[in-house]
């Protein structure tokens, strides 16, 4: 644990020396920014057609379906892209300067150091998205949006993130050199987001199956605000899975 | 101290070290030698833990390095080729990484840091970011993260490529009062220092141990430069040997 803990920090301290955390931060609070700016902004134009229509028109409107959902959706977008840039380094980088020589060779586990990698990049995306939260208090200042249903789309989207980051973990795992991890990671998990696809016509067995597999799905229940064991189920399976196959990807260069 | 037995490694077809043995004994310096592409990197990834051997066995303070690595790797400073450095870290900070996780106590770690900086001549640039160090003192901080820790055995892979002179000895110094309390396998070019700094020398040539002797047998009435270029003709011409008979017996 405590070796853990001295790579989280270490993690951290390269995330947050180097400009990769401000730049993936500004960049992140930026788009989310406009996007949020360009909903409100929409919101408003249809209360305003709605009240002119008729009479009790407008209560049809609500921030959480005009708002925080089409928000959350983009947002999950932009972290497809962002976040292989953020874990592309973790392995990629120590192979290629030759740290990782040090880390191997010191007295870890495979175990800890993915532990570590893997907790500093949750902690690192916690700050990123609790970031946007300037976004809800807004509304709750000046509306009234459903306040259990932004926090299980938060959830959401901290569980997406978190489990894109894990599967960057893991193809930086593979490689030194870092654009191909950020590639096969943006891959793999551009391939998660949208495998849902053909789900409606797969026909009744590959259909459901394929619907189960998309991680849009999931995430689109939780935004709804349902927190269903299935869809906790679903991201922490492709989370642990994730890790495991790191830890023994890791670990391979000492059987191997 | 170190027991390498039949130490053998592939890499795919090739094979990088083949049925390679010797010995280091408790504070002994061990002169690492041989041509580049000879197998000594390889050897030395080995005996660190940093990959297995494909078979044969290595003892580092009697444990294991494959069956109990963890007890061994706790005993172990290597400095590999490139110093392994976090090139955003400040010295300071990269070495209480080193020493946190070589498994060292909290509360030793200060104590064993300015041990290290002072041994090493790093106090002027304990706050610099170890990035923008020179040559000469990012290799001085790659000495310090394999000592901190004070193991038993120091596994250094060319210490003094690429210093200027003044740097040479100052290096070669430091490794002369590093025996005696602990182990070391030196790799390098430069023959001269191996005179001076080590008790018994290793050279491989084509993976294979072409010799094992103490440096005062091995350097009477010649040099070591005459030893080892002797040795490693004698294993090329040997090679060309075996192929000669290999092309007779296929003309036949």
């Amino acid at each position: 644990m405590r070796n853990v803990l001295t790579i989280v920090r270490k993690e951290l301290h390269s995330y947050f020396v180097s400009p990769v955390a401000y730049v993936v931060l500004t960049g992140f609070l930026l788009l989310g920014g406009w996007f949020f700016f360009n909903l409100l902004s929409r919101f408003n134009l249809l209360l305003r057609i709605y009240t002119q229509l008729q009479q009790g028109a407008a209560d049809q409107l609500n921030l959480n379906d005009f708002v925080i959902s089409p928000l959350m959706h983009n947002l999950s977008i932009i972290l497809v892209i962002l976040v292989p840039m953020i874990t592309m380094r973790a392995y990629a980088e120590e192979k290629k300067d030759g740290t990782y020589e040090l880390l191997l060779t010191s007295p870890l586990r495979a175990g800890e150091i993915v532990l570590g990698k893997f907790f500093a990049c949750f902690l690192f995306i916690c700050i990123m998205i609790g970031m946007t939260g300037v976004y809800p208090l807004v509304l709750m200042v000046f509306g009234n949006p459903e306040i259990g249903v932004m926090l299980a789309s938060y959830l959401g989207l901290l569980l997406l993130a978190t489990a894109f980051a894990a599967v960057g973990l893991l193809t930086s795992s593979f490689t030194e050199n870092q654009i191909i991890a950020a590639v096969s990671a943006l891959v793999a998990t551009l391939l998660l987001y949208i495998i849902g696809w053909p789900a409606d016509t797969a026909g009744d067995i590959l259909g459901p199956v394929l619907r189960y597999l998309s991680a849009t799905e999931h995430f689109a229940e939780m935004v709804k605000g349902v927190v269903d064991t299935r869809d906790l189920v679903y991201f922490m399976s492709l989370i642990l899975l994730s890790l495991f196959l790191t830890q023994r990807s890791v670990e391979s260069l000492r059987w191997r | 101290m170190i027991e390498v037995q039949n130490l053998t490694k592939r890499y795919g077809d090739l094979t990088a070290v083949s049925e390679v043995s010797f010995r280091v004994e408790s504070g002994q310096i061990l002169g690492f030698l041989g041509p580049n592409g000879s197998g000594k990197t390889t050897t030395m990834r080995v005996i660190t833990g940093f990959m297995p051997a494909t078979t044969g066995t290595v003892k580092v303070a009697g444990f294991d390095i494959f069956d109990d690595s963890f007890e061994a790797r706790k005993r172990i400073g290597y400095l590999p080729e490139a110093p392994p450095l976090y090139n955003d870290m400040v010295v300071t900070a990269y070495l209480r990484f080193v020493a946190r996780i070589k498994g060292m106590a909290r509360a030793a770690i200060p104590d064993a840091l300015d041990r290290v900086l002072n041994r090493c001549g790093l106090t002027d640039v304990a706050d610099r970011v170890t990035g923008y160090l020179s040559k000469g003192y990012r290799q001085r901080v790659g000495l310090a993260q394999a000592i901190i820790h004070n193991p038993d055995v120091l596994v250094l892979d060319e210490p003094t490529v690429g210093l200027d002179p003044q740097q040479i000895i100052g290096i070669r110094n430091l490794i002369k009062e590093l025996a005696g309390e602990h182990t070391v396998i030196l790799s390098t070019h430069i023959l001269p220092e191996v005179v001076q700094v080590c008790e018994k020398v290793v050279i491989i040539s084509a993976g294979r141990v072409v010799v094992e002797d103490m440096i005062e047998n091995l350097t009477q009435g010649q040099t070591l430069e005459d030893v080892f270029l002797h040795a490693i003709a004698q294993e090329d011409s040997g090679e060309i040997v075996e192929s000669a008979t290999a092309i007779e017996e296929a003309s036949e």
